[in-house]
């Protein structure tokens, strides 16, 4: 699969909530959009990523 | 010849810009030549656009119309004033974005933050002390009113969530994203992405510090956001907000409001 343009193989489906967790993300201080669709943030538990899949995951940092 | 004077077209037999003056407005002591301030008189060519002015006096808004068309050109005014901005939040983005697109000309801006001015804003965020104690939206009508007094200005003194985001900014062509805290700024994308898709959203994120201002820049992510900061830079301890970085980031973010306006983005 790709993230932000980047390849990682998966050795099988997972949560995207796991992979944002595995990437360093914490889930309330991003936005994502997977194969060119706005996840809501309610479906991170729920939504499988596959390796054909394609995340685009905005982190956002404090200050304003 | 035919050129234009103050938005209208004047026929004259004017070979130069001080003549067109002394035979049309004598006394007016500002000149623009097509968008740009003469201090010397200029010859005239068919076509010119003329803009005279009088040091020190508000003109009336159609004269103001026709500088700001002669100085940011009829294409960029036209599509500027037409158009309807949002900003959430007027901390140190959001009130340095406002003043940016007040003196662009934006016609409509719609504005949101819940908070009062207090003195630790001082240091980034485009307020007096005069605005201590007042509510951040009207300061920013005040501030906005002495930077272009034709610009609309539609404030909501709320905090904005996710239950009010898409009916605040319901109409906009674009809307900025300048919360303090992450979790705001991830709220705030998520409701809209979600709640207005296809409206472009603006964001920012990592202007804290004095890091080198040429690791802020402005990235397209997704399809409709553009992200801008160095992404990094968070505010914390030892890392704090100045105006600098701030003022850098907020200028990445009214570009970037320019450009999509401008349908280059």
């Amino acid at each position: 699969m790709m993230i932000n343009g980047r390849e990682l193989r998966l050795s099988g489906p997972r949560a995207l909530s796991e992979i944002l967790e595995g990437e360093g993300y914490s889930q309330d201080r991003v936005a994502v959009e997977m194969n060119g669709s706005v996840v809501p943030r309610r479906a991170y538990r729920e939504t499988s990523v596959s390796d054909a899949d394609r995340l685009e995951i905005v982190g956002f940092v404090g200050g304003g | 010849m035919r050129v234009t004077l103050n938005g209208a077209p004047v026929e004259t037999s004017a070979g130069t810009l001080f003549e067109l003056r002394d035979e049309l407005m004598p006394g007016r002591d500002v000149a623009v030549l097509n968008g740009f301030q003469a201090a010397a008189d200029r010859p005239l060519s068919e076509g010119d656009c003329v803009h005279l002015g009088k040091k020190g006096e508000l003109p009336s808004r159609e004269e103001l119309e026709s500088l700001m068309s002669a100085r940011h050109s009829p294409r960029v005014h036209g599509a500027v004033k037409g158009s309807v901005v949002g900003i959430a939040g007027l901390g140190g983005l959001g009130s340095n974005i406002a003043a940016a697109l007040a003196r662009l000309g934006v016609g409509r801006l719609v504005v949101a933050d819940f908070d009062v001015v207090e003195p630790t804003n001082l240091n980034r965020q485009n307020y007096f002390v005069s605005h201590l104690g007042m509510a951040k939206t009207d300061a920013t009508v005040e501030i906005l009113r002495g930077v272009n007094p034709f610009v609309e200005v539609e404030a909501h003194a709320v905090r904005v969530s996710p239950g009010n985001a898409a009916e605040i900014f319901g109409g906009c062509d674009v809307v900025c994203e300048a919360f303090d805290s992450a979790t705001e700024k991830a709220m705030l994308a998520n409701a809209l992405m979600e709640g207005l898709p296809g409206v472009p959203l603006v964001c920012g994120s990592g202007l804290a510090g004095y890091g080198d201002s040429n690791e802020i820049r402005t990235e397209r992510r997704m399809g409709g956001l553009y992200l801008c900061g160095d992404g990094e830079s968070a505010a914390g301890e030892g890392s704090g907000l100045m105006s600098p970085r701030v003022c850098i980031c907020a200028g990445h973010m009214a570009n970037a409001v320019l450009r999509i306006l401008m349908g280059v983005e």
